[in-house]
């Protein structure tokens, strides 16, 4: 009876494990298709992936959606990580306050964080030329809560006592933050700034309102898949994502198992000292 | 130094230029006319049906979709938390996977999917489709919470003499209600604001609330703004009383789950 209950259970993950797998599948099997369209089979032939590679509207997005990623998450974890450590030695009324509206973001559709981010900068005259500044400013707006979200249960763990420790030990209110503060906060700094960074890789809507002629990838596929039929050189772009993103996965993780060994350990020196 | 000046930057210049302001430009817009307060907009929106088969048309998919993803999604989250720690933490990996992946070109291969099937451009075409984007966002944070949960809850249930069933019902199920709302809200919220999934597979033959707004917006003239501005008030309205509604389940279920047993 159990054996079945558990024969079950693997076929039902195996089910929406191939829901979620097969499209993604059937999308690397057409990328080898020798057809610029992606409608059927036509013989074995890696011509998606050469005329992805002399796209150059490809490679102008791909340089567009990095480096607006890398300075975007950078900008909020800088701003970010500043607005927790200064949110968190605030009293509890305005702290709730700023707490509130930097959810907004967070809990707005993306649709309506971008039409509105579109209305501001309509309004200060910064025009759609500047669409590269436009993805910065919106980019970085939408990741510095996610930042602070990801620091501040950080210094909550962390004690203040080490901040005033330092200072008493002769560091100034600069060196006790960069020395002891920043450092004890730092799993949080960064995986603040690892979320900000895929969140801005992958955003689309905020893009496509701010963004104007600066394409992103998000944008540049959109405006050449809606309508009509599917180029097999985004079945090539979708195959060279996937393998990038579960290399990423995968190491990400690795790093987090060995994280958390090197934690258990820690953990265990200390209980064997007190 | 005070540690709370540096929170000033943001508190005083970031946030209310860029966070604040630009949600209060989308009110102005949709409710003023050069300077002049109006109720035009508002009028123009809830006078034409197109914009109200919009409205329809997302809250049903949206709907559907949240109930959809939940009943296939909870089994999984469930599955999940009772394997062995490193094998649920390898598995989840594969749920996790499909949400870093650009959400564009996932909603493409279905594109090539339905074209072979002869399904594009239907409402079920939207619907597949919006359900495969957003699964992942369901069963993350259930398995997040059902893994929370203290087992010997669950023994102590059964040495009390309930059954399967009713363990579940009324130990694991209570307990991962706040799962079931994080999931909720993650999966309801975009997709009843989504215009790219629409655009992509429903070919303008099933147009949603997200797809009038983008459309107004990009059309760039200023009296079609006022309308989009009034089009994402509405969809900001829906999305508040969503949340009240998940708060008020999330209250309910604390104070009631105290005296249920």
């Amino acid at each position: 009876m159990k054996k079945l209950g558990n024969v079950l259970k693997s076929a039902y993950l195996g089910l929406v494990v191939l829901f979620m797998y097969l499209p993604i599948a059937i999308m690397i099997g057409m990328s080898f298709t020798d057809s610029r369209s992606a409608t059927q089979w036509r013989g074995f032939s890696f011509n998606a992936y050469v005329n992805l590679f002399k796209d150059r509207d490809v490679r102008d997005a791909l340089i567009v959606t990095l480096t607006v990623a890398v300075i975007s998450s950078i900008l909020a974890t800088i701003i970010g990580t500043a607005t927790a450590i200064g949110m968190h030695s605030m009293k509890k009324r305005s702290r709730t306050i700023v707490e509130s509206f930097t959810q907004l973001p967070m809990v707005n559709p993306d649709l309506v964080t971008g039409i509105s981010m579109m209305l501001l900068f309509a309004f200060i005259g910064l025009s759609s030329d500047l669409g590269y500044l436009r993805l910065i400013i919106a980019h970085t707006t939408f990741n510095i809560p996610y930042v602070i979200f990801s620091v501040l249960p950080k210094l909550r763990q962390s004690s203040d006592m080490l901040y005033e420790a330092a200072m008493d030990l002769g560091c100034s209110p600069l060196q006790a933050l960069i020395k002891v503060v920043i450092p004890d906060i730092m799993p949080g700094i960064v995986s603040g700034l690892i979320l900000a960074f895929t969140l801005s890789i992958d955003d689309f809507a905020v893009s496509l309102f701010t963004g104007g002629a600066t394409k992103n990838l998000s944008m540049l596929i959109f405006s050449k898949t809606a309508k009509g039929g599917v180029n097999t050189k985004f079945c090539a772009l979708s195959a060279l994502m996937f393998l990038v993103v579960a290399a990423l996965l995968l190491f990400i993780n690795l790093r987090s198992m060995k994280q958390e060994k090197e934690a258990a350990e820690q953990n265990k020196k200390v209980m064997r000292k007190s | 130094m005070k540690r709370v000046r540096l929170s000033y930057p943001y508190v005083f210049v970031w946030m209310p230029i860029f966070i604040i302001a630009p949600m209060l430009f989308v009110l102005y817009y949709a409710l003023f006319r050069d300077g002049h307060f109006t109720f035009e907009f508002v009028k123009q929106v809830f006078a034409d049906t197109t914009y109200l088969g919009a409205f329809w048309n997302s809250l049903w998919i949206a709907l559907a979709t949240t109930a959809i993803c939940l009943l296939i999604g909870y089994p999984v989250s469930y599955i999940l938390s009772n394997m062995k720690k490193r094998t649920a933490a390898l598995v989840s990996l594969l749920f996790i996977l499909p949400m870093w992946m650009n959400m564009l070109l996932r909603t493409l291969a279905w594109k090539i999917i339905l074209a072979k099937w002869g399904q594009l451009y239907t409402p079920g075409a939207v619907l597949i489709a919006t359900i495969y984007d957003f699964l992942p966002f369901m069963i993350l944070p259930i398995y997040t919470t059902l893994m929370k949960l203290d087992k010997s809850h669950i023994e102590a249930a059964r040495d009390l003499g309930a059954n399967g069933v009713q363990t579940f019902l009324r130990v694991v199920l209570p307990q991962s209600i706040p799962g079931i709302i994080s999931g909720v809200t993650m999966v309801f919220v975009p997709a009843m604001s989504t215009f790219a999934i629409s655009t992509m597979l429903g070919g303008g033959e099933v147009v949603l609330l997200g797809q009038k707004i983008e459309e107004k917006f990009l059309s760039g003239s200023p009296g079609v703004i006022g309308v989009g501005s009034t089009l994402a008030i509405v969809l900001i309205i829906l999305v508040i009383i969503s949340m009240i509604i998940m708060n008020k389940v999330e209250k309910n279920n604390g104070t009631e789950g105290g005296t249920l047993w």
